[in-house]
């Protein structure tokens, strides 16, 4: 027996249903493929949410801006083929915010990190006290393990599921 | 509620083998286990429960596994325990709207110790070689009859946690050709490469990226996450799926599934009644909460990528609990 495994991308998906006696806002369901093909590049769209942690999802395509946080965060690629490259943060660049991506003022001062190309599938850690920014020459779509903060859109209304 | 407090240790106590089947029965607290070919039989003052076997023996080495995971693990709708996070209830019919009419539920708290001695003693009597309950059943032999050998692997495995992130050094490593852990048969379509790390001298720590799908599609155990990366105390999973959930999990605080390989079929009930929900299906990219407030128990038709986000904070539970947090994570002003 041969097994076709399913993985979703921009130019195909297909979205799953909800069907319940309930409010469907306490499931905010939505899908990251979805909602990567009708946002902008490198909006980062807040698409889980626990307290203060959340995930994000990005449209990946051309070159970000320079992000930072004040903890380690994490991508996962989903589509494409995404560099990510880093910079150690000087002090004067370290993040005043207590939690989330920021974006950096200017380019990064420090010393050169290195990057790591990534395809679907694979998970990159974006480390504390690092600059990073990623850059695909085609549509992507990464999801950041991260917690709320600047950068984070919250749409819920626009991309979810109610009914 | 028929309810015993035993803060006191409380050990699981063994019979004699039966002399017919060769299975031992056991007595934990006011709790009596005992099994035969086809089933098992749990019993409490004023009451007794019958469940397969199969389902059990799945249910109780992943509450071991798990060390009760967050909340309520309903073995089904009348068996279960809850965490809290240094005792465990064993409850039967606590949930169940037709025990607790009839006065005929029960519920005993211990220490997580205690229960998670008992469970694997029981475990052990119980599984036979070539039954192993955290592979799908297609990948695994049969529960059922009198008992022979019993199993001599690990009687759970795959629980082992990342720190920070699986495969930096120091912490836990992906799964591996040389770790045992070949690639599942359902997930053999997919290619796995491995992302092109360059690391400047001195920041050969800090660089770092592992194939997730590779992992993934490398573990030998079913409905059974694991960490791979945190953020504070943002724990995310990954986990294979393939069958059936074999719990109904009752979460005390908000999660969140992200399916990242293609689909599973989620009956949602209401926590505290059972009473029935909704379905939701999710496909690969589809993410949605499982709000505090609900169960839920999974099916996957094939093997599938399921990755989970779990928040770990202390003392959420009884946030939720006393309802000074709302039980779904989005509320009405971020609408």
């Amino acid at each position: 027996m041969s097994y076709k495994t399913m993985v979703g991308s921009l130019a195909s998906y297909e979205k799953g249903s909800i069907e319940l006696n309930d409010d469907l806002k306490h499931y905010a369901f939505s899908n990251i493929f979805e909602i990567c093909n009708s946002s902008s590049p490198y909006e980062r769209i807040m698409v889980a949410s626990n307290l203060e942690y959340c995930a994000e999802v990005t449209r990946a395509e051309g070159v970000s801006p320079w992000y930072t946080a004040p903890h380690d965060e994490f991508a996962i690629v989903m589509e494409g083929e995404i560099e990510f490259e880093f910079y150690q943060l000087e002090d004067d660049e370290k993040p005043a915010n207590e939690a989330g991506a920021v974006r950096l003022a200017a380019d990064p001062k420090g010393k050169r990190m290195g990057k790591v190309t990534a395809r679907r599938g694979h998970e990159v850690l974006l480390p504390q006290g690092s600059a990073y920014r990623l850059t695909s020459a085609n549509p992507g779509v990464v999801l950041f393990q991260t917690m709320a903060g600047p950068e984070s859109v919250e749409k819920w209304s626009e991309i979810c599921v109610l009914g | 509620m028929n309810t015993e407090v035993t803060p006191e240790k409380v050990s699981v106590i063994a019979s004699e083998p039966d002399p017919v089947l060769g299975y031992r029965s056991f007595q934990f607290g006011e709790f009596k286990f005992t099994r035969d070919a086809y089933f098992v039989h749990i019993s409490w003052p004023k009451g007794v429960h019958t469940m397969e076997v199969d389902r059990f023996l799945r249910a109780m080495v992943r509450d071991i596994g798990w060390g009760f995971f967050y909340g309520w693990i309903f073995f089904d709708d009348v068996f279960g325990t809850q965490n809290h996070y240094g005792t465990v209830d064993i409850y039967a019919g606590t949930y169940s709207k037709g025990h607790k009419e009839t006065g005929v539920d029960y519920l005993e708290t211990y220490n997580t110790d205690d229960v998670r001695v008992a469970f694997e003693t029981i475990s052990k009597d119980w599984i036979n070689e070539g039954y192993d309950p955290l592979s799908a059943p297609l990948e695994t032999g049969s529960p059922l009859g009198a008992k022979q050998q019993e199993a001599s692997g690990p009687l759970i495995r795959g629980f082992e946690p990342a720190r920070r992130m699986l495969g930096l050094a120091g912490d836990v490593q992906p799964r591996s050709d040389e770790t045992g852990h070949p690639i599942n048969r359902a997930f053999a379509d997919l290619d796995y490469d491995l992302p092109d790390i360059e690391a400047e001298p001195g920041f050969e720590d800090q660089i770092h990226a592992i194939n997730l799908f590779d992992h993934i599609a490398r573990a030998d155990v079913t409905w059974n996450p694991s960490f791979t990366s945190i953020t504070r105390a943002c724990i995310c999973c990954v986990t294979s799926e393939e069958h059936m959930l074999p719990v109904i999990h009752g979460n005390d605080r908000n999660e969140w599934f992200i399916q990242l390989t293609d689909e599973i079929h989620w009956n949602i009930q209401d926590k505290n009644s059972g009473n029935p929900r909704g379905r939701i299906v999710m496909k690969s990219g589809d993410i949605c909460a499982m709000p505090a407030d609900i169960r839920h128990q999974g099916y996957s038709p094939k093997r599938s990528m399921l990755m989970v986000l779990e928040n770990g904070t202390p003392g959420l539970e009884e946030k939720y609990a006393t309802g000074e947090l709302e039980p779904f994570p989005i509320t009405a002003s971020r609408w």
